[in-house]
C-alpha cells in the first residue's frame, strides 16, 4: 500500500508536463490531434517528431497555452494549463523578433513585459546574450544578423525569463546545415548549465536523435503518440563520434523505418484516390 | 570614414540631379516649348523677388493656417480612427466603408459644394484639407494595424503581455511604417486640398497668387508661386521622414 503511494508520487516528481487526452479540432474542421497522452520528464530534452502536418506545432502551442485544446488538458506539475505562464517560454520557428528593437531589447522583452526595471533586465539580457555567443551584438538590429544569429536571440530571450520549460518549434529549420550542427552542440552545452526541460519540434530524424533524451513519434493526422524512444547516447565524446555510436545509428534507422511506413501508406492512399 | 564618403557621394548625386533638372527646364524655357512657359532663370529671379518683397509671406500667412489645422486634425483623428478600426471589429464594420467611399470619390468635385455649406472662410479651407487627407491616413493606419505579424502577437502573448502592452509595444511600432506612409500621402493630399480650395472657393493665399499672376500673364511669377508650394511640400515630407527614423531607428542603419 505504502509502496504504491510512493511510486505514484515518485513518477509525479519526475513528470513536469502531462498531456492528458488532448484533442484539437480547428475551426475549419481539421482534426489536428486526437487522444494524445504523454508524460514529459523534468530536466530532459524531449522531441516531437512526425510527418508534416501531423500536429506537432499544434501540440506544442497547446502546451504553451497559446492554443486551447478541444478536449483534454495539459498539466504542469499537476496544475492545469489555462494560458501562457511564467514557467514556460517559447522559441519561434520564424524567430519572432521585433525588427525595430536592438538585440538587447529583444532579449530583454519578456522581462520588459513583466515590468522589470531597465537596469535589471539589461543586466540579465547581457548575460544571456553572452551565453548564446552573441557578445558584441547587443546594439545590432535583427536585420543585421544572419538567420542563425537571429535564432540565438530568440533562444536568449526565452532563457532570460528563467522559465523551467523551454518550448522550441523547429528552431533550426531555416538555418544552413553547418550552422545547425553548431547550434545543436551549443544548445546541448547550454542546457547542461541551465538545467531546463526542453520540448523541441523537428522534422529531422538525425537532429531528434542527436539532441534528445526522449523522442515522441507522432502518427499522421489526426496526430497521436505512435511511439516513444529514449535515446541513450554517450555525450562525453566528440559530436562526430556521437554520430557514429551504435545507439545513434540504430535509433535513426528504427525511426526512419516507422516514418517510411507512413509515407508508403500515404502513397498507396493517394494511388487509391487516383484510381477510385 | 567610408560612410561619410558615401553620404557625401549621395549629396553629390542629389545636387547633380537638381542641376540636370533645372538645366532641362532652362532649355525648355529658351526654346520655348510654350509661350506661357518661363525659363528657369526668370522663374528663379521672380522667386527671389517674391520672397523678399513679402508676397510669399502674405500669401503663406493665409495658406499655412488652414493647412496646418487641417493636417493636424487629419493626423490625430485619422491615426486614432485607423488604429481603432484595426483593433476593434465593431468599429471597423461601421466606419471602413465611409473612408473607402471618400477615398474613391472625386473629391475635387465635392470641394465647391463645401462653399454652400460653410461659406468661403477658414472653415471651408480646413474642411477641404481634411477631406483630402483624412481617408489616406485612416486607411493606411488601418492597414498597418492589420498587417502586424501574427507571430509577434503570439510572442507577446507567450510572455504574458497584456492587451495594452501588445498594442503599445508590438502593434503600434509594427504599424508605424504604414502609418507614416499614410501621413506622407495625407500631408501631400492636404497641400492639394488647400490649393484647390484657394483656386476654387476663396481666392486667397498662394492659390490666389497663382491665379492672379496667370490672369495678368506674369508667367515667371506664376511658376515661382507653384514652385514655392512644391518646395514647401517637399520640405515637410522630408521632415516627416526624419520623424519616422526616430520611431523606427533600425531604418537609419539601412
Ligand atoms: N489555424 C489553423 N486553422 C486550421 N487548420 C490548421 C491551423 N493550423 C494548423 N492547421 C492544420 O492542422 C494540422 C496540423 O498542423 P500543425 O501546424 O500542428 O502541423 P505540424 O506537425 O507542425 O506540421 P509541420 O511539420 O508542417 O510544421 C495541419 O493539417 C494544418 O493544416
Ligand atoms: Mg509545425
Amino acid at each position: 500500500m505504502n509502496q504504491v503511494a510512493e511510486k505514484v508520487s515518485n513518477s509525479a516528481d519526475d513528470t513536469i508536463v502531462s498531456v492528458d487526452g488532448i484533442a484539437k479540432r480547428y475551426e475549419g474542421g481539421v482534426q489536428a490531434l486526437k487522444g494524445v497522452n504523454l508524460d514529459i520528464p523534468a530536466g530532459q530534452l524531449t522531441t516531437f517528431l512526425g510527418p508534416s502536418g501531423c500536429g506537432k506545432t499544434t501540440l506544442l502551442k497547446i502546451i504553451a497555452g497559446l492554443l486551447d485544446p478541444t478536449e483534454g488538458e495539459v498539466r504542469i506539475r499537476g496544475q492545469k494549463v489555462t494560458g501562457p505562464g511564467p514557467d514556460r517560454s517559447f522559441v519561434f520557428q520564424d524567430f519572432a523578433l521585433m525588427p525595430w528593437a536592438t538585440v538587447i531589447r529583444n532579449v530583454a522583452f519578456g522581462l520588459e513585459l513583466s515590468g522589470a526595471s531597465k537596469e535589471e533586465r539589461y543586466e540579465k539580457a547581457t548575460k544571456y546574450i553572452a551565453e548564446v555567443g552573441l557578445k558584441g551584438f547587443e546594439d545590432a538590429y535583427p536585420h543585421e544578423l544572419s538567420g542563425g544569429m537571429r535564432q540565438r536571440v530568440g533562444l536568449a530571450r526565452a532563457l532570460a525569463v528563467n522559465a523551467d520549460i523551454i518550448l522550441m518549434d523547429e528552431p533550426f529549420a531555416s538555418v544552413d546545415e553547418q550552422t545547425r550542427r553548431k547550434f545543436q552542440d551549443d544548445l546541448l552545452d547550454l542546457l547542461a548549465i541551465e538545467k531546463k526541460t526542453v520540448i523541441f519540434v523537428t522534422h529531422s530524424i538525425e537532429e531528434a536523435v542527436y539532441v534528445s533524451d526522449q523522442i515522441v513519434l507522432l502518427s499522421r493526422r489526426p496526430g497521436k503518440v505512435a511511439n516513444i524512444f529514449t535515446t541513450d547516447l554517450d555525450r562525453s565524446v566528440s559530436p562526430d563520434e556521437v554520430r557514429r555510436q551504435k545507439n545513434y545509428l540504430d535509433s535513426v534507422d528504427e525511426i526512419w523505418a516507422i516514418l517510411r511506413e507512413y509515407l508508403q501508406e500515404d502513397e498507396s492512399a493517394a494511388a487509391r484516390k487516383v484510381r477510385g | 570614414m567610408a560612410l561619410r564618403d558615401l553620404s557625401r557621394q549621395a549629396w553629390m548625386w542629389k545636387i547633380l540631379s537638381f542641376v540636370l533638372f533645372f538645366g532641362a527646364w532652362e532649355i525648355a524655357g529658351q526654346i520655348p516649348i510654350s509661350l506661357s512657359f518661363p525659363t528657369f532663370v526668370d522663374t528663379f529671379v521672380a522667386f527671389m523677388r517674391m520672397t523678399f518683397d513679402g508676397s510669399f509671406l502674405g500669401a503663406y500667412a493665409q495658406t499655412v493656417q488652414p493647412l496646418l489645422i487641417g493636417v493636424l486634425i487629419s493626423s490625430f483623428a485619422g491615426i486614432a480612427c485607423g488604429v481603432g478600426m484595426g483593433l476593434w471589429r465593431g468599429f471597423e464594420w461601421c466606419t471602413l466603408v465611409i473612408f473607402i467611399i471618400l477615398q474613391a470619390a472625386p473629391v475635387a468635385a465635392i470641394i465647391p459644394l463645401i462653399t454652400y455649406l460653410y461659406g468661403i472662410g477658414l472653415t471651408s479651407k480646413v474642411i477641404a484639407v481634411v477631406i483630402m487627407s483624412l481617408p489616406l491616413i485612416v486607411l493606411n493606419s488601418y492597414k498597418g494595424i492589420r498587417h502586424t505579424h501574427p507571430s509577434l502577437l503570439e510572442m507577446s502573448r507567450s510572455f504574458q503581455g497584456s492587451r495594452m502592452q501588445e498594442i503599445m509595444k508590438i502593434i503600434l511600432p509594427a504599424a508605424s511604417p504604414l502609418i507614416f506612409a499614410g501621413l506622407r500621402l495625407g500631408v501631400g493630399a492636404g497641400f492639394i486640398g488647400v490649393v484647390l480650395a484657394e483656386l476654387l472657393i476663396t481666392p486667397t493665399g498662394i492659390g490666389d497668387l497663382i491665379t492672379y499672376h496667370r490672369s495678368v500673364a506674369d508667367y515667371p511669377e506664376m511658376f515661382a508661386a507653384i514652385t514655392s508650394i512644391i518646395v514647401l511640400a517637399a520640405v515637410t515630407l522630408t521632415g516627416l521622414l526624419k520623424l519616422e527614423v526616430f520611431v523606427r531607428p533600425e531604418n537609419r542603419a539601412r
